[in-house]
């Protein structure tokens, strides 16, 4: 056996020093082109759906430690598409997201826990409108070549953070429950 | 001889010819709201109104399809009866077409109909904001012809009563015990 332990060792501390970037892929690189963010509501009984056009977001993971991973995802409020001029209007007003006062809606990851079968759950803190709330955000994630996709829907209560007041309070109309997706592709690199 | 309409088709007339006022009166004072919970109400509100209306009128020409009307006077000259007939068929016409640009629009600018909020109707078109202001254009265009028309339709049979004095008007008013 003495003959085969010597490079067996040798290897093993070459591996040691070698930096753990170039074994697991850390994602990072957000592709914009590539990522959506969407949402969809019920009014009257009606699904109602839209989108964010713009928003940022800077994020780390790598598959082989999910628990180091921390995102934060920055999202244009004024970028926002509810498929009629009206309405994106509407909704920049105070009553709404009030846009000019707080422009952007913040998640921003505290822990992340692998739930096996890629599957992963991202506890965290989002910000709208100046009240933040703790939420737990499901995700899946699928490598691609280079590029890395999470996946992943969950469901905000409108009323948590006093989108929709006044007149829009009441929630016959336009319901509290907002379900928001998101698709976000990050490329591998250093 | 019959000189009435049957009962049905009077039911019908009179409920369609309600309502229709109804979605006239409603769809011209709900569009210059500005947005709230109270016009998505309205909106709703017409919607249904309108899906309704269109089941009747489907009902209504099924009916009128099985069951001759009374003939119109023979003191009408030839072109006057063919005028009637045409107005009757763009009356008719009309009464569908409005409905389905209105559903139409709906789906291209992404508010589907569901029908008292339960049943939903299937959207045709894909939501594309252009085509949606188009059609809002094609609904209103075709309902300023239709209150055209009706004006037409009403100034007609009051003319019939008023100045001509025969039965267009009152064959499609209920029955006073006339007939046995």
């Amino acid at each position: 056996m003495k003959p085969t332990l010597k490079p067996m060792i040798l290897a093993l501390t070459l591996a040691a020093a070698l930096p753990w970037s170039s074994h697991a892929a850390e994602y990072r690189q957000v592709q914009a082109d590539q990522s959506a963010i969407t949402f969809a509501y019920q009014q009257m009984g009606v699904t109602m759906d839209g989108k964010f056009n713009r928003f940022t977001a800077q994020l780390s993971f790598d598959p082989e430690r999910p628990e180091a991973a921390n995102a934060t995802v920055d999202v244009d409020l004024a970028s926002i598409d509810t498929g009629s001029a009206e309405s994106d209007q509407e909704v920049a007003g105070k009553v709404w997201f009030n846009t000019p006062a707080f422009p952007t809606a913040r998640f921003e990851t505290r822990s992340v826990k692998a739930l096996g079968d890629h599957r992963y759950e991202a506890a965290g803190q989002l910000t709208i409108k100046g009240k933040t709330q703790d939420v737990v955000v499901p995700a899946t994630f699928t490598a691609q070549g280079k590029a890395g996709v999470f996946e992943g829907r969950f469901t905000l209560r409108r009323g948590d953070f006093a989108i929709g007041e006044g007149p829009w309070a009441k929630f016959d109309v336009v319901a509290n429950d907002v379900q928001i997706q998101f698709r976000i592709t990050a490329n591998a690199g250093e | 001889m019959t000189t009435h309409y049957t009962p049905v088709a009077k039911a019908l007339h009179w409920l369609i010819a309600l309502l229709l006022f109804g979605l006239l009166a409603l769809g011209f004072y709900m569009q210059d709201l500005p947005l709230s919970p109270q016009k998505l109400q309205l909106y709703a509100w017409h919607k249904w109104a309108g899906v309704t209306v269109f089941l009747l009128v489907l009902v209504r020409l099924a009916w009128r399809v099985t069951h001759r009307p009374p003939p119109l006077p023979e003191h009408m000259p030839r072109v006057m009866q063919l005028a009637a007939h045409a107005g009757h068929v763009l009356l008719y016409a009309l009464m569908i077409a409005i409905p389905l640009s209105g559903w139409l629009m709906s789906s291209a600018k992404g508010f589907q109909t569901v029908w008292f909020g339960v049943l939903p109707i299937p959207d045709l078109l894909d939501k594309n904001r252009e085509l949606g202001d188009l059609l809002q254009t094609v609904h209103l265009s075709l309902n300023l012809f239709f209150v055209v028309v009706l004006i037409g339709h009403m100034g007609a049979a009051l003319k019939h009563h008023f100045i001509d004095r025969d039965d267009v008007l009152t064959r499609m008013l209920p029955a006073r015990n006339l007939e046995p």
